[in-house]
């Protein structure tokens, strides 16, 4: 990545964001910049959606998360019958006191690997996505926060494969990002299979931050400075997607807000305390990939048509 | 430039909010941002030298040397371990040299040393804080010793590299005449407000009155005895400056009255119980020179005024014996304006005050009897007459004036009158009074300073310590008291031309003919020095009321001027605001835009125009791998703009800078 030098984002920060990446470089091989993607949406206190086929490191890709964030970890295999109280917690009776007591489910952890989310029932995946918007449980009247930070990795399987329950957009619009995998390249595939197992390189990694450093980063990620003209520059953006006659409908003002949120965290692991133009355009991709819908096939568009959408709107 | 634009170059250091979780981490300083925090903290301390001792200056500079020696290998903060030791180690200082803790010279020292120990032991933003904090208050301090010109120059020296270093933190990538050049912008918007407070914070005196250590100073004291004002003479310090409204009087008349001593104990002269009045005890009429006089702080009471003053004069009242005196010593620089009348006659009511004249008869009952039987011999029917023959006496006794008289021996006036016929100007007025009082004329010795050097640049005259002399005065009935001088007698060169038209050996340095040069030089100094003087430090609360006063406000108390010091600092701040609102769209905008696409005109000969969707640093990489020879250059000017662009709203001087690069730079030959 360009690297500018007049960053004055302290030193400290930056490099531990190096630190991040370079460790995280040493476990995913070869997808340092869908890792910056997912660190900045962690950043901007947005949720991530990987969508890929089995196999390609989703499940990797979060369990790095966690161990280098030192974060509380739970995983959530999605299968059609899973029922939204195995993921929220569910009130018991107890016989000693008499009184129902509600016992956590596997919500309540810091970062949740909710893998392949598009094989529930859609009942149980929009129980998961209001706790993911509201970052509380409600249970029998009984309001409970999530612990903080909270951060979703939710992976989705390509879904023209059986036995999947789409996500309808609206649920998509909840994650901030949706990044692919994707196979690795050949150097990196060749290092993948000579080396070591994933698993007992992950069991031997030793956090870069502690959950209270990463909220203090993500409070810095809002002081980055957005100017008049980059919000020219944005609104140019989300301006083109809702006139542009490839699309349905364009996006949405929270999109909006995810834009900028997402660009500031981008341009912090930069080490820059301003975002630029390009911190918008590295993002906007995995930002309106998910939102958008094509008019010719009804699809989402392809990495191509969102080029070609940023190449239509100049740089003010 | 904008407000808003000039916070971009405020250290985040000074914006607690702006650089969270910065606290524990150890902070790597730029070798160059180092230089300039030592550059600041060495200017800072650079003009209390000397009022610093020796083992101080001594640790401040071993201190400094070591921090830079660790910035230039990298090195971080020496262990904690040492810091207690070396405060402990000042704190013990102080205490063996000056005996206590408090008041300002202990707490300069203190302080210069703990900026020091700050500067070494700097970790993070917080430390750099501290180091930049101390730099502005030790700079403020200054001003408890030594408000003159240029001590002002030296702190605005050392407040702009302060200002510098903080640009220097906030943007690495800053050249140095950016530093220098942002850092001065800054001191430039501090000016109205410096001038708001300047004019319109209250001064309370006993605040204001700057709290006096026991300091020896120069000058004139309250006694005389053989040798103390030929020691007085050898120094060149300026005793006090005066600027006359019209003519000057002419240097024989230049008689500068300072204490007036009139007690004698056989070696000692003193002065008189004093009771000063509102008025001097005369009615001045006759000629009339009008002057001010700066005052050079002396610690003592006695303001020196040409013969003879009339009254009232604010903030001074005279005594019976002539003198001027204020209420508290004189303890910083002070103005004052008198009328002089030199033809007046004074001391005509001096039979209401029978002890006045009994005290100038009084000589102790024994002592230097060869003077006395002198005396008899020289007495004559009247006082004038037996006036004129002593000083027919001293004319014809062969005296020699001389800085370095022998010296003298028990009974002093003998053994100078007979003896030696070797002294100075105390010399001959003590041994003169002395012969009056013998032969029952009251005389007394007056104090003060004869001549003073006419600054041919503005007409000021200067008058130094060594300007001191002494002089009698006589009393005479109906005539009052007269003016006699037996140096003039002696040596009447010292009386036309000062001290170097009568001495020809053993001048100070300044005064030695071969330095002209010098002298000219300083004249140049002095009439500026004088314009400050009377510009800035004679700014006082009076003046100060006068001021107000012409705008139509009647402001006595403290807290109505800090009311009106309040609205008139908010009403700048919000015409800064207002201004800078004005700044933020009057086109700045469209030079950097503009500078932007003459930047991409300029190169899309070389096929390589920026698209339109194309980011700054992807314009730069673009351009950087296409020619790798003017890669430098070509980056430089896309993080600039990309700088100015998208941070905070340029300042007009930084979109010129930007500007003249585009314009400007040339391509290399590609290789």
């Amino acid at each position: 990545m360009f690297k500018s030098s007049f960053a004055p984002v302290p030193n400290m920060v930056t490099s531990r964001i190096e630190r991040l990446v370079a460790t995280a470089s040493e476990i995913i091989l070869g997808k340092e910049y869908e890792w910056r993607l997912a660190l900045s949406c962690l950043l901007a206190r947005g949720h991530l959606l990987i969508e890929d086929v089995p196999g390609t490191g989703k499940t990797t890709l979060a369990h790095t998360f966690a161990s280098l964030l030192g974060l509380q970890f739970q995983r959530i295999q999605f299968t059609s019958d899973l029922l939204p109280a195995d993921i929220l917690g569910v009130s018991v009776f107890e016989r000693e006191s008499a009184t129902f007591r509600f016992r956590p489910g596997p919500v309540f952890a810091q970062l949740i690997l909710a893998d392949e989310i598009n094989r529930a029932t859609p009942k149980t995946q929009s129980a998961l996505l209001e706790a993911m918007e509201e970052r509380q449980v409600t249970s029998d009247g009984q309001t409970m926060p999530l612990p903080e930070p909270f951060f979703v990795i939710a992976t989705q399987n390509p879904s023209h494969q059986i036995g999947t329950f789409p996500l309808p957009e609206s649920q998509l619009d909840r994650f901030l990002l949706r990044i692919r995998l994707g196979y690795p390249d050949r150097a990196a595939e060749r290092t993948l299979l000579k080396g070591q197992d994933r698993r007992i390189l992950l069991e031997n990694i030793e956090p870069v931050m502690s959950p209270a450093e990463l909220l203090a980063l993500q409070n810095t990620a809002r002081t980055i400075i957005v100017s008049e003209h980059l919000i020219n520059y944005a609104q140019a953006l989300l301006a083109a997607t809702r006139q542009s006659t490839e699309f349905f409908i364009g996006l949405s003002p929270r999109a909006g807000l995810g834009l900028i949120a997402a660009a500031r965290a981008w341009a912090l692991i930069e080490g820059r305390d301003h975002v630029l133009p390009e911190d918008v355009q590295r993002i906007f991709p995995y930002l309106a990939g998910h939102r958008l819908r094509l008019v010719s096939d009804g699809h989402m568009p392809g990495p191509d048509d969102l080029a070609r959408l940023l190449q239509s709107v100049a740089v003010t | 430039m904008g407000i808003k634009g000039l916070s971009a170059y405020l250290p985040n250091a000074l914006f607690r909010n702006r650089v969270p979780a910065e606290r524990a981490a150890a902070l790597s300083l730029h070798r160059d941002q180092g230089v300039w925090l030592l550059a600041a903290a060495a200017l800072t301390l650079v003009p209390h030298l000397p009022q610093l001792p020796a083992w101080s200056i001594a640790l401040c500079t071993a201190l400094l040397i070591w921090r830079s020696w660790r910035f230039w290998h990298g090195k971080a903060a020496p262990p904690r371990w040492v810091l207690p030791p070396l405060v402990l180690a000042v704190a013990v200082g102080i205490r063996l040299d000056l005996g206590q803790f408090f008041g300002k010279t202990p707490g300069l020292i203190f302080l210069a040393a703990l900026l020091c120990l700050k500067l070494l032991e700097i970790r993070n933003m917080r430390d750099i804080r501290v180091v930049v904090l101390l730099c502005f208050f030790l700079q403020f301090g200054l001003f408890f010793n030594d408000q003159s010109m240029s001590a002002a120059a030296l702190a605005l020296v050392a407040l702009l590299v302060t200002l510098g270093s903080q640009i220097a933190l906030a943007d690495p990538s800053s050249s140095t005449r950016e530093r220098l050049k942002t850092g001065a912008a800054l001191l430039a918007l501090g000016v109205p407000f410096m001038l708001a407070l300047f004019l319109l914070f209250p001064r309370i005196p006993p605040l204001w009155g700057i709290p006096t250590d026991t300091v020896a100073s120069t000058g004139l004291s309250d006694s005389m005895s053989p040798g103390s004002i030929s020691e007085l003479i050898l120094s060149d310090e300026l005793a006090f400056a005066v600027e006359f409204d019209g003519p000057l009087p002419a240097p024989a008349d230049r008689y500068w009255r300072g204490p007036v001593l009139s007690q004698f104990d056989g070696r000692i002269w003193r002065m008189a119980a004093r009771l000063p009045k509102e008025l001097p005890a005369y009615t001045p009429s006759g000629r009339r020179f009008d002057y001010r006089i700066m005052l050079e702080p002396h610690q003592k009471h006695f303001v020196p005024t040409l013969d003879y003053p009339a009254g009232p004069v604010e903030g001074v009242r005279f005594s019976l014996d002539f003198q001027t005196l204020t209420q508290h010593p004189v303890s910083y620089r002070r103005q004052f304006t008198f009328s002089a009348f030199p033809d007046t006659e004074v001391g005509l009511q001096e039979y209401q005050y029978p002890a006045m004249l009994d005290l100038a008869r009084r000589l102790p009952i024994e002592g230097n009897p060869r003077a006395r039987a002198l005396a008899a011999e020289l007495k004559t029917r009247t006082p004038q007459q037996t006036v004129g023959r002593i000083l027919g006496w001293f004319s014809e006794g062969q005296f020699t004036y001389t800085l370095q008289p022998p010296k003298l021996g028990e009974d002093s006036i003998d053994s100078f009158l007979f003896d030696t016929r070797a002294g100075f100007c105390e010399h001959f007025a003590e041994a003169f009074v002395f012969l009056a009082r013998a032969a029952n004329i009251p005389a007394r010795v007056v104090t003060g300073y004869q001549g003073g050097h006419v600054n041919p640049i503005n007409g000021t005259i200067s008058v130094r310590q060594s300007d001191a002399h002494a002089w009698a005065e006589v009393w005479y009935a109906k005539r009052g008291w007269v003016r006699v001088d037996p140096t003039a007698l002696v040596a009447p060169m010292r009386i036309e031309q000062g001290l170097e038209g009568a001495l020809d050996r053993g001048l100070p340095f300044m005064l030695r003919p071969e330095n002209a040069w010098f002298r000219k030089a300083r004249d140049g100094w002095e009439a500026v020095a004088i314009r400050w003087n009377r510009l800035v430090i004679a700014y006082d609360g009076n003046r100060q009321r006068d001021l107000l006063k012409s705008f139509g406000l009647d402001v006595f108390s403290p807290s109505k001027a800090l009311g009106v010091v309040s609205i008139a600092t908010a009403l700048l701040m919000v015409a800064f605001y207002g201004w800078a609102q004005l700044r933020r769209n009057d086109g700045r905008i469209d030079r950097l835009d503009k500078a932007w696409a003459r930047f991409s005109a300029r190169l899309a000969p070389l096929g390589l125009a920026r698209a339109p969707a194309e980011g700054p640093l992807d314009y730069a990489r673009r351009l950087a791998s296409s020619r790798p020879a003017d890669a430098d250059d070509l980056t430089l000017i896309c993080t600039r703009y990309a700088r100015l662009r998208y941070r905070l709203p340029p300042l007009r001087a930084e979109v010129d800078a930007l500007a003249r690069i585009i314009d400007t730079f040339s391509f290399k030959p590609s290789v």
